[in-house]
């Protein structure tokens, strides 16, 4: 079944198309990574698909859930650096998402906080102070947070950006156990092309247009993906070192990304 | 020690004294909590922006006759309002353009008073404070404004940290972060007026930041935060009133004397307990 449909989407901001006329559509139990270059409106689509930028033209349809069901990881904010807040704080704000008005947690909300602490293992930092932690264990204190706001839909934004190349690959360890064993859907941006060929099933290439959507081995034959990889490279540089991208390698260097878009 | 405390009572005898206490301590409650949002979110200079556009507010009001708080209350908050649309624009150099509002307001807030009333104590008063400038109606306003804050503060709690700690993931599970900034500016605009009677134009933004900053020092949660700026920021309060009466010393400047080695103390606790 379809999750979420995209159809004909474009964002205009500042007199400028950062993303035009996408459509694609995500079934349940999809893992897809969003690939691009610098600029290339990754970001900008898996907000205005959050809700955090309005769609110029277009529609987002999402079925069997509501948007503000969608479990965010949005990239890290300067804020969260010396912010006072318990682990146990910043999860429960997941909480939040269902929407209802309450001055205080509920005790299903304060369990269900406690269940998506352990599944992500960060139990024992549960009265720690957020600033405190690596980042590997902030990402997932914000992974917990959002698994609390869904059941079916992730959308991350560049997780792995700040992490050393040993925590990314526990991250993405997590992400995969989340996919395969809870069924959750995943939609991730991704400025590291091999470890988003290696993780996901599905490929979107992003280029202002949505320039290919499909599975992950067929996006290996396009001429996006050589541009991706360098045209240097030879093209089955991704299978033949299959299992050591994401600790290995970090990002191709001519395309590496910062961050933010 | 027994001549302290008697002078103390003396102190607390006078009726000028209790509405300042009690105008004091509720404005220190209201301000403690709005600044750790405001210290938190980066909005640190938007209370002091606004203590000098509601400086000006009451020059203007003064001048043609109406009643001071009647005039500074929608000026400051529209203001506040204003200010943070500035700071939300990214590249328009918002807090370029908060400090020109900021000072073009008492530039013209100080030619005002001086051409009406001359260079002379009530200047001084509105600058600096004067716990003598606290009538009966800005008692009465002080509770209300008070009341409106706490209640407001409780009841939006967990979406208000929320958005503080990350507005974009508040509002892309649905909580309307911008309403919240709205709520936000709009009261601490009601605080800053209310408090500039009593802590000065210049004075009352440090009453904002302090307890939130010297709070962070030691606590390592946001409710430990909470909690900790608004208890210390009542006792300075408190403390900073008696010190300054017991030594004739002017009320706002003390109050920020005593926030100030708060902050030396706590940082120096938070300190020894990181290295410890």
């Amino acid at each position: 079944m379809n999750l979420l449909e995209v159809k004909n989407l474009t964002v205009r901001y500042e007199r400028q198309c950062a993303v035009e006329n996408v459509s694609f559509s995500l079934r349940e139990g999809d893992y897809a990574a969003i690939v691009g270059e610098n600029g290339s409106g990754k970001s900008t689509l898996v907000k205005t698909l959050v809700g955090l930028i309005p769609a110029s033209d277009g529609e987002v349809e999402m079925h069997g859930m509501t948007r503000r069901e969608i479990g965010y990881l949005p990239q890290s904010t300067i804020v969260q650096k010396d912010f006072p807040a318990s682990v146990t704080e910043v999860v429960l704000t997941g909480c939040l998402a269902d929407g209802k008005f309450r001055p205080f947690y509920t005790k299903a909300q304060k369990e269900l906080a406690k269940e998506m602490m352990a599944l992500l293992g960060v139990t024992p930092f549960a009265k720690k102070s957020f600033r405190e932690l690596s980042g590997g264990q902030q990402q997932r204190v914000l992974l917990a947070r959002a698994l609390c706001a869904t059941k079916k839909l992730l959308i991350l934004d560049e997780p792995a950006s700040v992490l050393d190349p040993v925590v990314t690959h526990e991250l993405y360890g997590i992400l995969r156990r989340l996919n395969r064993e809870r069924g959750i859907t995943i939609l991730m941006v991704s400025h590291d092309i091999h470890c988003a060929l290696e993780q996901a099933t599905t490929i979107l290439h992003m280029d202002r247009t949505l320039r290919f959507c499909g599975a992950v081995h067929d996006y290996m034959h396009t001429s996006e993906y050589r541009r991706m990889v360098g045209d240097c490279e030879p093209e089955l540089h991704a299978h033949h070192h299959h299992h050591n991208h994401c600790t290995g390698y970090a990002a191709v260097p001519a395309n590496s990304e910062g961050g933010a878009v | 020690m027994s001549g302290f405390t008697a002078e103390l009572s003396v102190l607390f005898s006078y009726g000028f004294i209790q509405r300042a206490l009690v105008v004091g301590v509720l404005v220190s409650l209201c301000a403690a909590l709005l600044g750790i949002s405001l210290v938190l979110r980066r909005f640190s200079m938007i209370g002091d922006g606004l203590s000098h556009v509601g400086f000006g507010a009451l020059a203007i009001a003064a001048v043609l006759g109406l009643a001071p708080l009647a005039v500074a209350i929608p000026v400051t908050v529209a203001a506040a309002f204003f200010m943070l649309w500035l700071n939300e624009r990214g590249h328009m150099q918002g807090d370029a353009a908060i400090a020109i509002l900021a000072s073009s307001s008492l530039a013209i807030g100080v030619l005002i008073t001086a051409s009406t009333t001359g260079m002379n104590t009530d200047l001084n008063s509105y600058m600096f404070g004067s716990i003598l400038a606290i009538s009966r109606e800005d008692m009465i306003l002080s509770i209300v404004v008070s009341v409106v804050v706490l209640a407001l503060y409780i009841l939006f709690y967990h979406p208000l940290f929320s958005v503080t700690f990350d507005e974009n993931f508040a509002t892309a599970t649905g909580t309307r972060a911008s309403r919240y900034n709205l709520l936000l500016s709009c009261l601490t605009a009601l605080t800053v007026v209310v408090g500039m009677r009593l802590m000065g134009t210049l004075l009352i933004s440090p009453l904002i930041i302090f307890p939130a900053l010297t709070a962070m020092r030691v606590y390592k949660s946001y409710r430990g935060v909470v909690i900790c700026s608004m208890v210390t920021s009542v006792l300075c309060f408190f403390v900073g009133l008696c010190v300054s009466f017991l030594f004739s010393l002017p009320t706002g400047a003390t109050i920020v004397c005593i926030n100030l080695v708060c902050f030396l103390g706590f940082t120096v606790v938070g300190a020894v307990r990181r290295t410890s």
